[in-house]
């Protein structure tokens, strides 16, 4: 019994598109499917094409239709032009290049490329130029060539466009095709025309040779595209007004590319372009896509200063069209073109600002990208107006990066350092939770180095704090540099503006907020813990500071945890050192790189060290302390570690050379003591246990013991001992005692390295010296000299009434230090210091 | 040009082309995304927007989208232009073209894209040859054994393209 004849397409989509849910549908669609592939298994030439269009008509619904794979080349090879028609259709959409039951086409296309009917051809080279692959393509290469060549224009053109596919998918192909290009630009027919200059355009884009040899075809070109611009109306061509926009389009493409590093061939289209730019005509969107790809062609060929201005000044009119699209484009072009003629570009700047209000969202962020690229020191204040109105209102997305360009664009060409204050706080406020994390250090560093503002700015930061501390990395910043300037503060000193009335309560109220507010995250409650620590060297209310620390001691967040207790530590055994642990922070260097600098990093407040710690090399001294080292060392090759406020007493600083040098004998100074005979009230190295480096052990010193210092009772000596389990770093204990009747109390030990120098000071056991040599101060240190530079040891003492250079110095010589890989771990510092001077070597 | 997409205010996809070579899923996906992103894009938006490594080209034409995407040294102005006289094409072909003529003749509509573009690129700039090479090719259909253009009866939720007859005479 025969089969009922399936049913038609149109009756299927018509059916199908009565139900009334997915279900509904998909059961449609499965009995259909069920019809077609017993009718496949039938081997039905009748209804075939039938059926495969009904399958093509499920597959755009989203249903599989793989099992039609097959019927489509049956299709292909059939001949009548309906099944043809369907199949090579079906294969464009059922088929990709990556199943092999594609290259079963290949035979169909042959014989249909020399087919005698020309839609049958057509539908082949349509088909090979749409889906063909690498193997097809070079199988049928030779085909398309051939149709190249052929007078059929209806052909040529295709034959171009399915050329142009063969030498995407087999560059080496391209050669074949090249003396068919010969005579492409003579035609006449603009199908032809204009898929050539396709074709041309893809062999010059490939390849450098073709495209010396193709622009001997410039004038051709120009020829063409003059003769569609002067020529009368051509209906057949006409697109409002304009003849073939598309085929000038591609001849100004290809013109780009022949033009652009030549001279000569530039010239040549100079006319042309000119002509093209101020003629066309702009009140619809096709005259303007004909001078949108003008001013690309202008802008990068080798043009003459008057066109380029020509081309821009087009951009610029764009920018004023209501068209949005239009000002779109315009926006893009001028982003690539601001770099290289940024005078040009500079001129539409006020409207180009004004696109900012521009509803359309890749408008805005063109217009925030190029106005970012057209601020300089001259518009500064007028842009940075603009662009901060322009952050207020933004959308959230593009609130980050005008953030961060802000920032680029204030450190660059501030005017003043008030302003780029100013201008922070403003992006604080306004954008403060939109703020790269990274921003957070880079502005503690700008504020740090902007000393005369720091008043002025703490006082703005809390004043803004007390308005709103949603905003995290504003809330850090402020938090940090209330720390650091909580003086400044609470003493009214603000000279820019109006100094508030506020108590250190009220700070501290401030403060403790941000602990236990739900919007603080823990990074800031660290940052905020940390600034009520650094308080307490600059407020009187310790009690109060030392109870919230002491709470914090218990708290379920480990970090804060973690602080807290060394912090009530540090209250606890270790006061002599908080002063001068917690004392200002210096100016600190930025390196080169655009990330945070490594000396905001160790700033205490990313990692839970106890201490502010300071990167060694690379700090530089403002204060006069420090020059004072500096001078004594004379020269750039040693960099003081840090300055402290702490005095001994006064004494004048005296000592002989020591020189320990050559077999360990010493010249011309005292005899050493030995480290044995100095009474030690603890062990040289104890450690508080908040270091876990193990010290030492013994093993055999190099060094013999050395007194370092004798003078006014006081005595400094150093012992040397090898590190285990790095033997390469040498370890300094040095002993102080004072054989004078009084105490020496607020004795520090400091130590300035060349900068080759790695130092580790570790925490000094006390700093009295007690008299009568009662007891010692001793003190570890741990220094590193991978370059084997010899230095010298400048002992000094400092006294609180005047800064006295000592008169006598007694540096020595440390002896050299074996090479190390190793690197001492940027751990704890303490405030000593030793002043070493590098010898010549 | 990599593909186009021709798809409902709903997001029924009404037409697709690919130009270049994609698994079933990733078309799916592609189109999946790019649907609702066009789709959640409001009136006063321009046409153009960037995506993936892609530009995306889209005009609405009454209740239909067309989108395609172009390449970054592609002219989105002129693509527009494309959009257009394919637009226009249609509505020769069908007189007064609207939504239910792509869906119930949607292979006609490929067979028209596939007169005017090749391998993305147009292949002929005369609304005339194009028409005519599709009435031409149209003849050799064979009545028996093929659907012939069947006048769709007019169904009462029929949106109309009626807009494009304004554009295309004012174009």
């Amino acid at each position: 019994m025969r089969m009922p004849a399936p049913i038609r397409l149109r009756e299927l989509i018509r059916t199908i598109r009565t139900a009334r849910t997915q279900a509904e549908e998909r059961e449609m669609i499965q009995k259909e499917c069920a019809a077609i592939r017993s009718s496949f298994r039938e081997e039905d030439n009748t209804y075939r094409c039938r059926n495969v269009a009904k399958l093509l008509y499920m597959h755009m619904l989203g249903y599989p239709a793989h099992f039609g794979q097959l019927e489509c080349l049956k299709l292909i090879a059939s001949q009548k032009f309906t099944d043809k028609r369907i199949g090579y259709l079906g294969a464009m959409l059922l088929l990709d290049e990556r199943q092999d039951v594609h290259l079963l086409m290949t035979n169909c296309i042959k014989n249909d490329l020399n087919h005698s009917t020309q839609y049958v051809q057509g539908l082949a080279l349509c088909t090979l130029g749409c889906m063909g692959s690498s193997e097809m393509c070079r199988d049928l290469a030779g085909e398309v060539e051939k149709l190249l060549k052929t007078s059929n224009s209806y052909l040529r053109k295709k034959a171009a466009l399915c050329a142009v596919h063969v030498i995407r998918k087999v560059p080496e192909l391209m050669e074949m095709f090249l003396p068919a290009t010969k005579n492409l630009l003579s035609e006449k027919n603009h199908g032809v025309l204009h898929t050539s200059v396709v074709l041309l355009t893809e062999m010059c884009e490939r390849s450098p040779d073709m495209l010396s040899h193709f622009r001997k075809l410039v004038p051709q070109l120009v020829r063409i595209l003059k003769n569609l611009i002067m020529s009368g109306y051509s209906p057949e061509h006409d697109v409002s007004g304009i003849s073939d926009p598309f085929l000038q389009v591609r001849i100004l493409r290809l013109l780009r590319i022949l033009g652009k590093g030549d001279d000569d061939s530039s010239e040549a289209m100079n006319d042309i372009l000119a002509q093209v730019a101020t003629n066309t005509e702009t009140s619809k969107n096709v005259g303007n896509a004909i001078l949108y790809e003008t001013v690309l062609t202008i802008m990068d060929i080798k043009s003459e200063s008057g066109l380029r201005v020509l081309a821009i000044n087009i951009l610029g009119r764009f920018l004023l069209n209501n068209d949005k699209n239009i000002r779109y484009v315009a926006l893009t072009s001028l982003l690539k073109t601001v770099q290289t003629d940024h005078n040009a570009v500079q001129r539409h700047r006020s409207t180009i600002v004004d696109c900012l209000k521009d509803l359309d969202v890749s408008i805005k962020r063109r217009a925030m990208e190029l106005s970012f690229a057209l601020v300089n020191g001259n518009n500064i204040r007028g842009m940075m107006k603009e662009l901060l109105y322009f952050l207020d209102s933004c959308d959230p997305d593009f609130k980050a990066d005008c953030a961060s360009g802000i920032f680029l664009a204030a450190e660059k060409y501030a005017p003043s350092k008030r302003w780029h204050i100013d201008t922070i706080m403003r992006v604080l406020t306004t954008a403060g939770s939109y703020v790269r994390d990274d921003s957070v250090p880079n502005l503690i560093q700008l504020i740090t180095n902007s000393v005369e503002m720091h008043a002025y700015t703490v006082q703005r930061l809390y004043k803004a704090l007390l308005d709103d501390i949603s905003q995290q990395p504003l809330v850090q910043v402020a938090s940090w540099c209330i720390g650091e300037y909580g003086d400044l503060l609470v003493s009214g000193q603000c000279e820019e503006e109006e100094p508030i009335q506020v108590s250190e309560d009220e700070v501290l109220d401030v403060l403790e907020g941000l602990l236990v507010s739900n919007l603080s995250t823990p990074v800031t409650r660290g940052y905020s813990l940390t600034a009520i620590m650094k308080l307490s060297t600059r407020f009187s209310s310790l009690n109060r500071i030392k109870k919230v620390v002491s709470i914090y001691g218990s708290s379920i967040d480990v970090e804060l945890q973690q602080r807290a207790v060394e912090y009530n530590a540090l209250f606890k055994k270790y006061d002599h050192m908080r002063p001068a642990l917690l004392e200002r922070m210096p100016i600190m260097e930025k390196t080169a790189t655009n990330g945070p600098s490594e000396t905001v990093q160790t700033n205490g407040e990313t990692d839970s060290t106890i201490l502010d710690t300071k990167h060694l090399p690379s700090i530089s001294q403002p204060a006069s302390q420090a020059n004072d080292l500096l001078d004594l060392l004379g020269g750039n090759d040693v960099v003081p570690i840090i300055q402290t406020t702490v005095p001994t007493k006064p004494a004048s600083a005296g000592g002989e050379l020591l020189d320990l040098l050559g077999d360990l004998s010493l010249t011309g100074g005292p005899t050493p003591t030995p480290a044995s005979s100095v009474p030690m009230s603890q062990p040289p190295f104890l450690l508080d246990g908040l270091t876990s480096q193990p010290l030492f052990n013994d093993i055999a010193a190099v060094i013999p013991p050395m007194t370092a210092y004798n003078k006014n009772g006081l005595i400094i000596e150093f012992t040397f001992e090898r590190s285990n389990p790095n033997p390469n770093i040498a370890v300094i204990t040095i002993h102080a005692t004072n054989s004078t009747e009084a105490d020496m109390t607020e004795f520090v030990f400091q130590a300035a390295v060349p900068k080759t120098f790695q130092l580790q000071l570790l925490s000094p056991s006390s700093n009295v010296v007690p008299a009568f040599n009662q007891g010692s101060v001793t003190q570890v240190i741990r220094v590193l000299n991978p370059q084997k530079v010899r230095c010298y040891c400048e002992p000094r003492t400092h006294s609180a009434s005047y800064r006295s250079r000592s008169s006598e110095i007694s540096p020595f010589v440390l002896k050299h230090l074996q090479k190390s890989d190793e690197c001492l771990s940027g751990a704890k510092l303490n405030i000593a210091k030793l002043k070493l001077r590098a010898a010549s070597h | 040009m990599q593909f186009m997409l021709l798809f409902s205010r709903q997001g029924k996809l009404r037409l697709q082309k690919w130009y270049v070579p994609l698994c079933d899923k990733e078309k799916k996906k592609i189109t999946r995304e790019l649907v609702q992103t066009v789709l959640a894009r409001k009136p006063k938006m321009c046409s153009f927007l960037e995506w993936r490594d892609l530009k995306i080209v889209y005009k609405r034409y009454a209740s239909l989208y067309f989108c395609c995407a172009i390449e970054d040294q592609d002219n989105e102005l002129i693509t527009l232009e494309i959009i257009h006289r394919y637009v226009e094409l249609l509505d020769k072909y069908f007189g007064s073209v609207c939504e239910l003529d792509i869906i119930f003749n949607f292979e006609k509509a490929y067979f028209i894209l596939d007169e005017f573009l090749l391998g993305g690129e147009a292949q002929e700039t005369s609304k005339k040859n194009v028409l005519k090479a599709i009435e031409q090719a149209d003849l050799l259909i064979d009545t028996a054994t093929t659907q012939s253009t069947l006048t769709v009866a007019s169904e009462p939720d029929s949106n109309t393209l009626a807009t494009i007859q304004n554009t295309v005479s004012t174009a």
